[in-house]
């Protein structure tokens, strides 16, 4: 191998390590960032704290109730003693949903009408909201044919016990069947890594050497960009790797999250991606000026990335221009590559579209880079 | 050993050398004096192929630094004004980081490093962080470090600036010790005691050279003649005779007087000056202009232009 090269990669490694303090941040960040989205960037609502209003006090009203209880959605353990009560706790937030059962909902059962019921809902948060109202509807809905077969069995004895709905939908979730977040959150983590790792600190490496004034000293000797540029890089994307090896352990013993497909082809094409992520480090370090600047500026990448990439958001539900904008950001087709080889087992034959994309961003970004990028003062 | 003919060098807006044409022969030391921004630096980064010229060439050893500049760099040792090397390698991670980047044979390697910590007088500190070197270790280490590749041609961009007088001392023994050994150096400093000890000297001002000859010739082609004398009314002195005509420059430090003028004989006119004002002047002698009469007259006249 090349001499130079080696050199360079020694160096680097040597003022890897002996800058113990980021040496250290490099292998915690991944940690921070998993247990921070494993934990606590999730959206699963389950057990919402919930009052209940009962002015009726019936058998058949405290059924209801028992019905929302037992769904799990809903953890019901106050009970008001008025609307208006029930109301307040809603406004200072002491609960995020209330059940509203009127006077007279036993007797409208009895008389065969359709009994009201009244559900309010904290729409501050609207994933919370749209999840609690999905559900306020489905028991309730459930409930009701529950009545409606015990009146058709007290009108037609006999019949009630063959009394089935017409349709059942039996939904089964493929892939992530308890609809864990964090079957979601550990494989964008890893893509967020990689790209975190390799496009800041490529570009604080080489932006180092010129705030520093090192560079005037390598210009005049024989070393070759391209040679100071990977060199300089490789021991960066050797510790993306290792700690996407880290995310990938931690995801196992923390949240019992395990790749179903090829571990092999989930880092080679992570390769693939990093080429992007790099090529965005050397454009970066050939912007900034000092180390400042860079680290704002490969910040200013993350953004982007993490809200274009289907990470958080879905980006079917975004307006149309900025899914356009979306086709370029890299992270956007890494993440297709790593739920999919992670949660669905799958393999190459899955995704030829983001692969193809990730082989004509890296060279292109890298291009573009090297154009900007030149081993000189100026 | 070297020759730039008619170079220009722009950034944006800022031309930082104009037209600049000089030669540097073997086995010289060329000093480049001039005050700051008067583009020394950048003259030396062109010569080291650090900056293409905007416009004209510069040959060194024979070689065009635009058309072959890997040829150029064989030849040259440059150490840059700041340091340079890394200040969290040790000494000697440092010289064998550079030893690899020049291609240094791994036989030789060892020799080679441990004869220049013996030049540098290093070899006690080489396991010591560059960062914990004092200034003059830092720069014996940056000299050291440009030495690997043995150039024929050194390039020193003020070596000295910052240094304690005995580093700076002891900084031009090593100089003097490579410059014996045959090898052409370039320096530029901003110590006109330095300047003197160089074979010839460039002055730059504003980009353009505006005398380049023999510290010796510099002097004798000034066309001046120079005058010390002491005074306790030094600074009284001084402001009666700024005027005159034939004075070029008065200046005063404390009870001492230097006054250049055209002729010799205006020393019999000042003093009667002085008389008329009964200011008391005692020593009036003529003495041999230094170079930093020079620097200050030339640079007067350009300025005037």
């Amino acid at each position: 191998m090349n001499s130079r090269l080696l050199s360079v990669i020694r160096k680097e490694i040597l003022h890897i390590i002996r800058d113990r303090r980021t040496f250290a941040i490099m292998f915690v960040i991944p940690i921070i960032e998993l247990v921070l989205l494993g934990y606590a960037a999730t959206n699963d609502i389950r057990r919402l704290t919930t009052a209940v209003y009962d002015a009726d006090r019936t058998q058949q009203s405290r059924q209801l109730i028992e019905a929302y209880r037992a769904s799990d959605y809903f953890a019901i353990n106050r009970s008001a003693g008025s609307e208006d009560e029930l109301a307040a706790w809603l406004d200072n937030g002491q609960i995020r949903a209330g059940i509203i059962i009127p006077a007279g909902y036993a007797d409208n059962l009895a008389k065969g009408k359709t009994a009201q019921v009244g559900f309010v809902i904290d729409g501050s948060d609207p994933v919370v909201a749209s999840t609690a109202f999905a559900a306020s509807q489905s028991v309730g809905q459930s409930q009701g044919i529950k009545v409606l077969q015990e009146r058709i069995g007290a009108l037609v004895p006999g019949l009630a016990g063959g009394m089935n709905p017409a349709i059942e939908v039996r939904p089964r979730v493929w892939y992530n069947p308890e609809l864990r977040s964090a079957n979601y959150m550990v494989p964008a983590v890893m893509g967020i890594i990689l790209q975190f790792l390799t496009t800041l600190f490529t570009a604080l490496t080489i932006v180092r050497e010129r705030e520093q004034g090192t560079i005037e000293q390598l210009v005049v000797t024989p070393i070759k960009s391209w040679e100071l540029v990977v060199g300089k890089v490789i021991p960066y994307v050797g510790i993306a790797f290792f700690d996407l090896i880290e995310v990938l352990i931690l995801g196992m013993v923390l949240f019992g999250v395990y790749v179903r497909g090829n571990i092999a082809l989930l880092l080679g094409l992570s390769i693939l991606f990093l080429l992007t992520t790099l090529g965005l480090g050397l454009l970066v370090s050939s912007i900034a000026r000092t180390q400042q600047e860079s680290m704002f500026m490969a910040f200013l990448t993350m953004l982007p990335s993490i809200f274009l990439s289907g990470f958080f958001f879905p980006l079917e539900a975004m307006p149309g221009w900025l899914q356009a904008v979306s086709y370029a950001v890299p992270l956007r087709y890494m993440l297709v590559i790593i739920r999919g080889i992670m949660m669905k087992g799958v393999g190459m034959e899955a995704f030829p579209e983001q692969v193809l994309a990730l082989l004509i961003l890296g060279p292109l970004i890298l291009f573009v880079a090297s154009m900007r990028f030149r081993k000189s003062l100026e | 050993m070297i020759s730039l003919s008619s170079v220009t060098k722009k950034f944006d807006t800022i031309t930082a050398i104009k037209d600049l044409s000089f030669d540097v022969n073997a086995g010289e030391i060329f000093g480049l004096i001039g005050p700051d921004g008067a583009g020394k630096t950048t003259t030396l980064r062109v010569i080291a192929t650090a900056l293409n010229p905007t416009a004209g060439n510069v040959i060194v050893a024979g070689v065009d630094t635009v058309r072959d500049p890997e040829a150029v760099k064989q030849h040259i040792g440059y150490m840059p004004q700041r340091f340079a090397l890394y200040p969290d390698l040790t000494v000697l991670e440092n010289l064998n980081f550079f030893a690899d980047l020049f291609g240094a044979p791994r036989r030789e390697r060892a020799a080679l490093i441990e004869r220049l910590l013996g030049f540098a007088r290093l070899t006690e500190f080489q396991t010591r962080l560059a960062r914990n070197l004092s200034g003059g270790m830092q720069k014996k280490l940056a000299l050291a470090a440009s030495l690997m590749h043995r150039p024929r041609v050194l390039l020193l961009d003020e070596p000295t600036t910052g240094v304690d007088p005995i580093s700076r001392r002891e900084f031009w023994d090593l100089l003097t010790e490579v410059h014996l050994q045959g090898v052409t150096i370039v320096i530029a400093t901003p110590y006109l005691d330095e300047a003197e000890r160089c074979t010839r000297v460039g002055l730059m001002f504003r980009g353009e050279l505006i005398a380049c000859d023999t510290p010796n010739a510099i002097r004798a082609n000034l066309g001046a003649v120079a005058l010390e004398a002491q005074s306790a009314q030094a600074k009284l002195a001084r402001q009666v005779i700024e005027a005159r005509a034939g004075v070029l420059s008065v200046s005063a430090h404390g009870n001492s007087l230097r006054v250049l003028v055209d002729r010799a004989e205006r020393q019999a006119e000042i003093e009667s000056a002085w008389r008329a004002r009964e200011i008391s002047v005692r020593d009036v002698r003529v003495v041999k202009p230094r170079l930093e009469d020079a620097f200050v007259l030339m640079i007067g006249k350009s300025n005037e232009r």
